[in-house]
């Protein structure tokens, strides 16, 4: 029964996927357009293209710039938006700021960062940080706000010290949020991983794109964009899996309430 | 002023004297407690009633140095409460809320402990004891969540119990619960209150169960709120839940409550004259 399961789930999970790749397959079949090879010239030009060194050269690093932004905008972004929950003032005070900064599409301030952090790998996970801190630091704010006066009451009640309060009460109770936000964050990570690689780099998966776009290396540019959906499934897993372990409780708690 | 009981006026543990609390809001302030006064002395099992919006929970969490009062004082052994002082443990009445639900059972109950840094072993100890005296052993690696209401307070309650507190404040803690597990819940907390010597101060708005659990009913009046009298429970230590109910002192005192309740419904402050 449980394997039987198991297999439908896979089979729910697939079935679009594979819709659609046999769908590009099908239409893409007899094409003769320059710019929409067949989808077997792409697959069959994936392996050329990205695992005889392309894979360390570029998609390492690309990857290493985007994990680094991502895990520094968590930092922040936590940091700061528990500071800013806590406190009322400083949200009366920061709120409309942060709106203003929030608003400002990140990809326009990469001209802007280029003047003063150069365009070295240090540029481009700020642009990284700067589009990823503001999701995880709102549902932050969020998350603080929202945590239970009475749980709040209990750890004052029991002399909690600000160091477990602060991880045992603020960080767990708002985790649910966080999780929203990081979520949030990574996708637009990975749009900015790709942005801030096309405007002045040497390297990385969207400097490679963008290389194959501007020599007509059609097939090769198609793989590339495979790959960053690719990478992005993969990055999406593994937080689902960090996110479903930590929030086991949540998930419980949520259960238990559902059935009255 | 309502005369206190032999035994309370100088030695008491917990000290309430004058204590007054307003809420100031935008552009009018309200008046919660107005003027409150008792003691409550060691080892004793006192119980507040009053109306409700009588400032109960007001009450307890300015004594519980959760609120600032404004005006007065509360002195727990010899030392004015400014903010939670270390020998008290209190038992809300929301315990869904009041359980870490990322934490086990076992973890909840041990929180308080590694706070006040007792050492591993002991830790041990103190847990397990609360968890079995509380009925919960079994349930140790179980999520709040995942038990029922009636157990969860039970958790609080080994919580509370396991942080060996001089002082138990209790808010309203069955309000929440069906009237059997309440039943169970009121005689384990008699149980542990014998057992432990805690000195227990209970907030409640069920007049039987004031009666029936306390050595002591102090009711309140309508809000701003001050002592409206404090009556004396002398029932026999021993209590059952169909033997006291039973017993006719138990009706009479439960009628004597009832009336000072509905009194103070109506209005009625000490002072005023007999309605």
């Amino acid at each position: 029964m449980s394997a039987l399961g198991l297999l439908r789930r896979a089979a729910l999970l697939l079935a679009v996927p594979a819709l659609l790749v046999a769908a590009w397959w099908l239409l893409t079949a007899g094409s003769t357009d320059f710019f929409w090879p067949p989808l077997s010239q792409i697959l069959g030009a994936f392996d050329d293209t990205w695992f005889h060194g392309r894979f360390t050269r570029d998609v390492l690093p690309s990857v290493g710039r985007l994990l680094a932004g991502y895990l520094l905008a968590l930092v922040i972004g936590v940091g700061l938006g528990t500071a800013i929950g806590s406190v009322r003032t400083l949200r009366a005070l920061l709120e409309p700021v942060l709106e203003f900064f929030r608003a400002i599409p990140p990809p326009v301030l990469v001209p802007i960062l280029m003047l003063f952090a150069g365009i070295g790998t240090g540029m481009k996970i700020l642009v990284i940080v700067s589009g990823c801190v503001w999701p995880v630091l709102l549902n932050t704010v969020e998350g603080v706000r929202a945590l239970d006066e009475v749980l709040g009451d209990t750890a004052r009640c029991y002399r909690m010290r600000p160091h477990s309060r602060y991880v045992h009460l603020v960080l767990r109770g708002a985790s649910p949020q966080i999780a929203a936000g990081a979520r949030q964050a990574l996708s637009i990570g990975i749009i900015l991983m790709v942005i801030s690689e096309m405007f002045a780099a040497g390297d990385g998966v969207g400097f490679t794109i963008v290389q194959f776009q501007r020599g007509f290396a059609i097939p090769q540019m198609w793989t590339g964009i495979i790959l960053l959906g690719l990478i992005g499934v993969v990055l999406s897993l593994l937080f689902q899996l960090v996110e479903s372990w930590a929030l086991r409780w949540y998930t419980g708690l949520r259960g238990s309430e559902r059935e009255g | 002023m309502t005369a206190a009981p032999a035994g309370t006026a100088g030695t008491a543990l917990l000290d309430v004297r004058h204590v007054r609390k307003v809420y100031e809001g935008a552009g009018r302030s309200v008046e919660a407690v107005r003027d409150l006064t008792f003691g409550v002395a060691a080892g004793e099992f006192a119980c507040i009633v009053g109306p409700s919006g009588a400032g109960k929970t007001t009450l307890l969490k300015c004594v519980a140095g959760l609120l600032g009062c404004t005006g007065g004082e509360v002195v727990l052994e010899g030392a004015r409460v400014t903010g939670p002082p270390p020998g008290m443990a209190v038992v809300f009445q929301e315990y869904g809320r009041s359980l870490f639900p990322w934490m086990t059972v076992r973890q909840n109950v041990e929180l308080p402990l590694k706070e006040r840094r007792v050492p591993k072993a002991r830790r041990r100890e103190l847990v397990d004891e609360a968890l079995d005296a509380v009925g919960l052993g079994e349930a140790r690696h179980a999520h709040p969540w995942q038990l029922s209401g009636g157990m969860q307070q039970r958790v609080a309650i080994a919580r509370a119990v396991a942080y060996e507190p001089h002082v138990l404040l209790m808010d309203e803690p069955f309000a929440a619960v069906d009237a059997q597990t309440r039943a169970d819940l009121e005689d384990l907390v008699r149980d542990l209150w014998k057992r432990l010597g805690v000195t227990v101060l209970f907030v409640t708005h069920d007049i039987d169960e004031s009666v029936y659990l306390g050595q002591r009913v102090i009711v309140l009046s309508n809000s701003p709120t001050v002592v409206l009298e404090e009556v004396a429970v002398d029932l026999p230590a021993e209590r059952d839940q169909l033997a006291t109910r039973s017993d006719p002192r138990f009706a009479e005192l439960r009628a004597r409550v009832y009336k000072l309740v509905q009194q103070a419904k109506s209005g009625h402050r000490p002072g005023t004259g007999d309605a």
